[in-house]
């Protein structure tokens, strides 16, 4: 099956920068494809030039197995929904989401039938005559994206279209957009900073960082299996050490921190092969203790103090303080109700297994 | 406390009363009182619409009447053909630099007065003019050509005395659209020419509209290029207003031809307005 984007040895220099660096991947028709990155990590720049505002230096875009770079922007089958959605403010609803149509030539009875049936569609039935700024923030999401739809696109690209919402709208939406997306049963692009966007609404993920894709692969694989330490450190929270490779034994290290702590950890990449590493080991893969007898089946212990208490609901955690860590450690607080009565100051246990550390060959950083 | 606060508003707004009181609606008020009025005797008046009457009733004057008004019109729309790109390219296409060098550009010119920037164009365009002599040069044409003295030269000094108060008020209301409203016209599939109709002119029609009435009215009220450009057969309005106060010392008719120029420019600034659809309000504020 053709892919509904392919960008082969995409490149994009900016004057001495290369914004975008030999980056390739194919997108699965109907799928629903993230590029996550910190900002100026050449996100936007892919975006652009798969839209078409941009000129790649080097590369090809083919969308459904056609090559794009010929295509003017408004001859191609992708649409955009813009960062600030780019709603027409001098016109009404009905106006912004029939525009592309009125230029397709369509007549003017279709376009309102179209029109209608899309707001249905995305549950904003007769707003047509309505003024842009009339609109909630969630509203105008939705014609945005009902606007592009309605042009039945091969490829929808959205550039951080949630980034101007308050919290609460934000979790709303991304259940939102991927039952829309599932709706319309298009192929998304979406890119975002937010790694809790990519990873609840994505089939796939690219992470991204300083023009190149670290990792391509579902949310899961990103999360548990990192392949770079950047990945490592960027999708979710985790501990970082830094240190040295002692003992290789297989695809299990022994190492010891910068702060003297040894550590067994499971090697990624290129880290066996000794020297300098990086060590993450997320805050809920540490398993918290009253007794060091409980963790005897943990390849890594540690015993310390309770620094302190981040209470936050389902995702409390505590910092442990701990001479031997060489400094804190932040470790998720079981909700099952055992650890209620921790205070400041306690004595606790912790300890992780070594499949549960990953450990990167440090670059230079 | 409060009776402070009145007194340092009143004491604020000082100055821009005394300015309206004194120097726009006292005169404007005698002025329409003279106009009003008709000479009977030496040193007699008595209230009259004489003076309208005369107006309505002498070709001459309605003529030219009419000739001001559309040739400012005229000019004002020139204005705008040839600001409207320029303004285009300066807010959404020129970046840093250039964008600021482009933007003295227009402005230099109102650095000289305008009586010197005018007899500038006098240089270019006479007889004996730099055109002139260029074109004899080329061979183009066997003798000396004069381009002064007519309606087109009045139109080139008007729009070039105009195009800084055109442009400025495009500039700003093309830099309040947001790129990514014009890249979307194009990304939905319009084409160069239907974004901006559809986009770009919609939004910048209060722009549009102020920078025309600006214009418009400077070009009614001008009074220099019409006189220093315009020869025997193009007559202007303020010319005769000119002429009838200080030439023939008829202050009651100068006065009521004062009062016809406010009349015409508030009806086609009005009728602007309607037509576009916009208010005071939205274009000046």
């Amino acid at each position: 099956m053709i892919p509904d984007l392919e960008c082969t040895g995409l490149t994009r220099r900016f004057g001495e920068t290369l914004a975008v660096d030999d980056v390739s991947f194919s997108v699965p028709a109907g799928s629903f494809f993230s590029i996550l990155g910190p900002s100026g990590c050449g996100k936007t720049t892919i975006m652009r030039m798969i839209a078409g505002f941009l000129e790649p230096t080097s590369g090809d875009i083919a969308i459904k197995g056609r090559s794009v770079l010929d295509v003017a922007p408004n001859k191609r089958p992708v649409n955009m929904v813009f960062q600030h959605l780019a709603l027409f403010p001098m016109m009404n609803i009905e106006a912004n989401i029939g525009y592309g149509l009125r230029r397709a030539g369509m007549s003017k009875g279709d376009i309102a039938r179209k029109v209608d049936e899309v707001l249905d569609r995305i549950g904003l039935p007769g707003i047509g005559k309505r003024k842009v700024d009339e609109l909630s923030g969630g509203q105008k999401q939705r014609v945005a994206i009902a606007r592009c739809m309605v042009l039945e696109p091969d490829v929808l690209l959205l550039d951080e279209p949630l980034g101007a919402l308050d919290l609460k709208l934000r979790e709303r939406m991304k259940i939102e957009l991927k039952s829309l997306q599932a709706a319309f049963d298009t192929t998304f692009v979406y890119i975002t900073h937010d790694q809790s966007e990519a990873l609840v609404m994505s089939d796939h993920i690219a992470v991204m960082n300083n023009g190149r894709f670290e990792q391509v692969g579902a949310g899961q694989d990103l999360y548990y299996r990192p392949e770079t330490a950047f990945v490592a450190g960027f999708v979710g929270d985790s501990n970082r050490w830094r240190g040295t490779v002692e003992r290789v034994a297989g695809d299990a290290v022994e190492l010891r921190t910068e702060t003297g702590l040894t550590m067994r950890a499971a090697a990624k990449g290129q880290a066996a092969n000794g020297g300098a590493v990086d060590i993450f080991v997320r805050p809920e893969a540490i398993r918290l203790a009253r007794e060091p007898g409980d963790l005897a089946g943990f390849d890594n212990r540690l015993s310390g103090t309770v620094g302190s208490l981040l209470f936050n609901g389902a995702a409390s955690r505590i910092i442990v303080e701990s001479g031997e860590a060489g400094g804190e450690i932040e470790v998720t607080l079981p909700q099952s109700g055992e650890f209620a009565d921790l205070k400041r100051g306690a004595p606790v246990h912790v300890g992780w297994s070594a499949a549960q550390a990953n450990c990167f060959a440090a670059n230079g950083g | 406390m409060a009776a402070h606060a009145r007194i340092g508003f009143v004491l604020l707004l000082m100055p821009i009363l005394l300015w309206l009181v004194l120097l726009i609606i006292i005169p404007h008020v005698d002025m329409l009182l003279i106009s009003l009025r008709e000479r009977v005797g030496v040193g007699e008046y008595r209230t009259s619409l004489a003076n309208y009457v005369t107006i309505a009733t002498e070709p001459l004057y309605m003529r030219t009447f009419m000739r001001t008004a559309v040739m400012s019109v005229l000019a004002t729309l020139i204005t705008l053909l040839i600001a409207f790109p320029v303004s285009y390219y300066i807010a959404k296409m020129a970046r840093g630099r250039v964008r600021s060098v482009l933007f003295l550009l227009c402005l230099i010119p109102f650095w000289v007065s305008e009586l010197v920037r005018t007899f500038g164009w006098m240089i270019l365009l006479r007889e004996t003019g730099v055109i002139s002599q260029f074109l004899q040069w080329a061979g183009l044409v066997s003798g000396p050509v004069e381009m002064l003295y007519n309606d087109a030269a009045i139109m080139v000094g008007l729009v070039y005395t105009s195009m800084l108060f055109m442009v400025v008020p495009l500039v700003t209301t093309l830099d309040s659209l947001d790129d990514s409203v014009i890249e979307a016209g194009y990304d939905l599939g319009g084409s160069g020419w239907s974004v901006m109709r559809e986009i770009v002119i919609p939004h910048a029609v209060p722009g549009i509209v102020s920078g025309c009435i600006v214009v418009f009215m400077l070009s009614l009220g001008n009074y220099l290029t019409p006189t220093m450009l315009g020869g025997k057969d193009s007559l202007w309005f303020t010319e005769m207003i000119y002429s009838q106060f200080i030439v023939r010392f008829n202050w009651e008719l100068g006065a009521a031809f004062g009062f016809m120029l406010l009349f015409a420019s508030s009806v086609i600034v009005w009728g602007m307005l309607r037509l576009t659809g916009q208010t005071l309000e939205r274009t000046m504020g």
